[in-house]
């Protein structure tokens, strides 16, 4: 490739093909843009499946930015080609999810000015998943996960017709719904961060507040928690928290949502107590085999299967 | 020869915002072999940005409402240009879409009683919007985009489609495109398709709207022969931030100034108090102790202007601008830290105050927030049957924001999330049975498909041509400048002109790379979308000699009754370019008509 290298900014580095750290340029100076203004530097992931490393874009400092409109100078200059996902740049999507300086963040939350000044920007793809190119990785794992839950089923409603829920009982599921799905708890999370194998059948922090979601959501009848116990690998969070931290909505995901679930689970297979007045009292809610054929694509390969 | 994948499907939906998902529930639960396909992933389309509410006469806060007046506040926001069988159907079916989403697993804000919450609104008589906090499109477009993968519908991401062919016969047949983590062609065969492409703000350069609208669906029906509707009728929405500079055209929901927030210049005056129109004096506030009494009574009060519609909020914001009375951005103030306290505003505006505190260093409790109109929506766009969302292209229908007519020359704040309810559902349905009845299998000419594909992949052949980029930017400033909120005769023909050079830099832009994943060339394949629908809204813009909602003309200050009675209608010619004509509004009925003249209580 040919960067287009005339719109005011200086590429350091152009070639993606270099298999070694990048390095900066030693005739451009930290801090400084090339015709002598405020600069920042973005040392960027580039590459694909493959193989890449990081390439280096010196650009003008403008006050203001955050991260993704550094990229899209980027893109309208020196990298055209540059990949990137984004879509709202308000925070409320959850597309251009990467790992800054190390840390999953937004991009388009993420101001320039927050970051440590006089040195690069590093940007990475989210490495929990498989690369695409550049800064866009394979989620599709994700929507396989929200594939095997069994949906959403409410029971009958009021006499007339409408279905009546309380503020407060709605606010345990509106927490989770604020979800935006950037999918960094996903990244952050050691499971399958570090243990590809255990994707096969690990549903991951996203998927853990949807089934807390609709857990605790006042109008379900599907009863989830055998399936949760033995399908979605929740016993193999060890909650450290770490989707936690990094949750750009501030969902409190191993409190409110994954420690609750673990005793709901637990509750539900070990205690005898609760056995015996399932046994006894009239059942409510849908069995796990009943929920579990609502489930289009219940059918992948889990751990017990094998 | 480009080598293509290909599908076959009884309905092809393009678009997965919320009339597009709504659509492709319709047609999978009809049992018809259903595929989505989107630009972005799943679950990312600008839907999720809507803020404040869908409107729905549900009349859970004020029992007064009922369909009825919610069709009169959107005929009349609208300027009398509305299709009324359209604002008639959104008005009458949204309660039930609204309650259908609950049965999909919605969890609205709730009334002290259990039901449903609503909320104040722009030009809406009565509370009338269902929310969550300030994120009620990500609500809506989680919960469509959970029953569509529920019911098994098929998801194309990431997948643009670039041109819709039709066969021997006129059909709608086939829709060419390319998946852009490989930069493959993809066409999907299919007995009936459903444009749901939403909006068209990446042709400006301060806009809401994410990199996707670049209306795409306007185009592709335009060049397949559909009628173009009223595409002069661009809506500006009143407050978008304005600083810093790069988040500027960043949306400020409505819903802060439903919740008490009021719009201040820099002397701190509420000036809307001086830009109440004559249409709207009856049924708004004159003082405001009376605004502020509203609030709490709607019964004995009338609306404060904040709350007018949004093209008059627009103009008269921009009016304060130029005549010096401006913030130091070059924006108004939108206060609500001195009206409410604050933690009811970060319960009510979660988004906002975070939005606000991390992009601006501002807190909105405490600070008057910087506000400016830029595009927002699009009310022009493919001309539709009311009923069934029918394009004049057999087998082609259309859905949201992509069709026009439903709110006429503005749109009311809330109305566009239950139109996409609305009419996603009707187009689903119409689609299927359109389906239903077509016999034999969709074909087109495979040379059309090459010619398409071959004419994709230029741009990697020329090697001296300019970045898209360029052009794009050069796009954004003319649309900008010159085809803006206050527009005029000499400035749009200007824009013609500009236009037509940045057709001929199009043919010649070059891309580096490969055709995988490069934002570049996709950018290169958004172009001629984008120039198309900007010529069409320049072309419409010029012919309206009138101001009347989102077309505000310097040089025609003044709505013309003549204009009033009229749609404009753009259509291709067999030599490239495009007639328009003034078609007679269609006539409204006696009863509803009446609807109209109702004065409020």
């Amino acid at each position: 490739m040919s960067p287009d290298t005339t719109a005011g900014a200086s590429p350091v580095n152009q070639d993606v093909s270099l298999q070694v750290p990048a390095q900066a340029h030693p005739e451009t100076h930290p801090g400084l843009s090339p015709d002598g203004g405020p600069s920042v530097t973005l040392s960027i992931w580039r590459g694909d499946p493959e193989g890449g490393a990081f390439v280096e874009y010196q650009m003008p400092a403008i006050e203001g930015e955050v991260v993704l409109d550094v990229v899209h100078r980027v893109q309208a200059g020196p990298a055209p080609d540059l990949a990137c996902r984004w879509n709202c740049k308000a925070g409320k999507c959850g597309s251009c999810s990467a790992e800054i300086n190390g840390k999953p963040g937004l991009m388009c939350m993420t101001r320039m000015n927050q970051l440590p000044q006089g040195e690069p920007v590093v940007v990475a793809p989210l490495r929990t998943f498989p690369v695409i190119r550049d800064l866009v990785t394979d989620v599709s794992f994700n929507y396989t996960m929200a594939r095997q839950l069994p949906p959403f089923a409410p029971g009958p409603a009021g006499p007339d017709g409408i279905y009546r829920m309380m503020q407060i009982d709605v606010e345990r599921g509106q927490e989770f719904r604020k979800c935006i799905e950037c999918f960094m708890c996903q990244d952050v999370c050691h499971v399958i961060r570090d243990h590809e194998e255990n994707k096969t059948f690990y549903a991951g922090p996203r998927m853990f507040i949807r089934y807390m979601e609709l857990e605790s959501h006042p109008l379900d009848m599907n009863d989830r928690r055998e399936l949760i116990r033995r399908r979605t690998g929740l016993s193999l969070c060890n909650i450290t928290k770490c989707c936690t931290e990094v949750c750009p909505e501030g969902i409190h995901i191993t409190d409110n949502a994954i420690i609750p679930l673990k005793e709901r689970v637990v509750d539900a297979s070990y205690d005898p107590v609760a056995w015996l007045g399932r046994k006894i009292l009239r059942r409510t809610k849908r069995s796990a085999a009943e929920a579990a054929a609502d489930a289009p694509a219940f059918s992948s390969p889990t751990r017990e299967d094998r | 020869m480009p080598d293509h994948e290909t599908h076959d499907f009884d309905v092809v939906i393009i678009g997965a915002g919320g009339a597009g998902l709504r659509a492709a529930i319709e047609t999978k639960e009809r049992g018809l072999r259903t595929a989505l396909v989107c630009k972005s992933l799943l679950g990312k389309a600008h839907t999720v940005m809507a803020e404040g509410g869908a409107a729905a006469a549900m009349g859970n806060v004020w029992p007064d409402d009922n369909w009825q007046v919610h069709f009169r506040d959107t005929m009349r926001g609208g300027k009398l240009l509305s299709n009324w069988r359209m604002a008639q159907l959104h008005a009458q079916e949204s309660p039930e879409r609204i309650y259908e989403l609950e049965r999909w697993g919605a969890l609205f804000d709730r009334t002290s009683d259990g039901r449903i919450l609503q909320r104040d609104f722009g030009g809406h008589r009565y509370a009338r919007l269902a929310h969550v906090g300030d994120r009620t499109g990500l609500e809506m477009i989680r919960t469509l985009q959970q029953q569509a993968v529920a019911l098994g519908v098929e998801v194309f991401m990431e997948c643009k489609v670039l041109r819709l062919l039709k066969d021997a016969d006129g059909r709608a047949s086939t829709a060419v495109g390319y998946w852009r983590p490989s930069g493959d062609f993809v066409t999907f065969n299919a007995k009936a398709f459903v444009i749901a492409t939403g909006g068209i703000g990446k042709s400006w350069l301060f806009t809401t709207n994410s990199w996707e609208c670049t209306g795409d669906g306007d185009a592709i029906a335009a060049w397949a022969g559909a009628d173009m509707l009223d595409m002069e009728f661009v809506q500006f929405h009143p407050t978008c931030m304005v600083w810093p500079m790069t988040a500027r055209g960043i949306l400020v929901t409505e819903g802060v100034r439903g919740d008490g927030g009021a719009l201040r210049n820099a002397e701190g005056r509420r000036f809307m108090f001086d830009y109440i129109p004559p249409m709207f004096a009856s049924e708004t506030a004159a003082t405001e102790e009376e605004a502020d009494r509203w609030y709490d009574d709607h019964t004995n009060n009338r609306r404060p202007p904040d709350l007018l519609p949004r093209d008059e909020v627009a103009r008269s914001i921009n009016s304060e601008v130029k005549a010096g009375r401006g913030s130091p951005h070059g924006g108004v103030f939108l206060d609500i830290a001195t009206r409410r306290s604050p933690e009811y505003i970060r319960r009510r505006l979660p988004s906002m105050y975070h939005q606000f505190k991390e992009l601006a260093g501002l807190d909105i409790t405490t600070d008057p927030m910087e506000v400016a109109p830029f595009q927002h929506y699009m009310m022009g766009g493919i001309w539709v049957e009311a009923d069934t969302g029918a394009t004049t292209v057999p087998g082609l229908f259309a859905a949201g924001e992509a069709a026009a007519g439903m709110h006429g020359a503005n749109r009311l704040g809330g109305n566009s999330l239950s139109d996409l309810l609305v009419f996603g559902r009707r187009a689903g349905m119409a689609a299927s049975d359109f389906a239903g009845g077509r016999l034999g299998t969709p074909t087109v000419e495979e040379a059309e498909v090459d010619q398409i594909c071959k004419a994709a992949l230029e741009p990697f052949g020329r090697d001296s041509g300019e970045s898209p980029y360029n052009v794009h930017r050069d796009l954004q400033e003319t649309m900008q400048q010159l085809v803006g909120l206050i527009r005029s005769e000499t400035e749009l023909v200007q824009a013609l002109d500009a236009l037509d050079k940045l057709d001929e830099r199009m043919e010649k832009v070059s891309v580096t790379g490969t055709p995988a994943y490069n934002p570049g060339w996709n950018l290169a394949t958004d172009l001629p979308a984008m120039l198309t629908v900007s010529r069409l809204v320049t072309r419409a813009a010029i012919e309206r000699r009138e101001s009347r909602g989102g077309q505000t003309r310097d040089d025609y200050p003044k709505p013309d009754p003549e204009l009033g009675k009229v749609n404009l209608i753009q259509r291709l010619r067999p030599d490239g370019t495009y007639e328009l004509e003034q078609v007679p509004l269609p006539p409204m009925p006696a009863e509803l008509a009446a609807l109209l003249e109702e004065e409020p209580k």
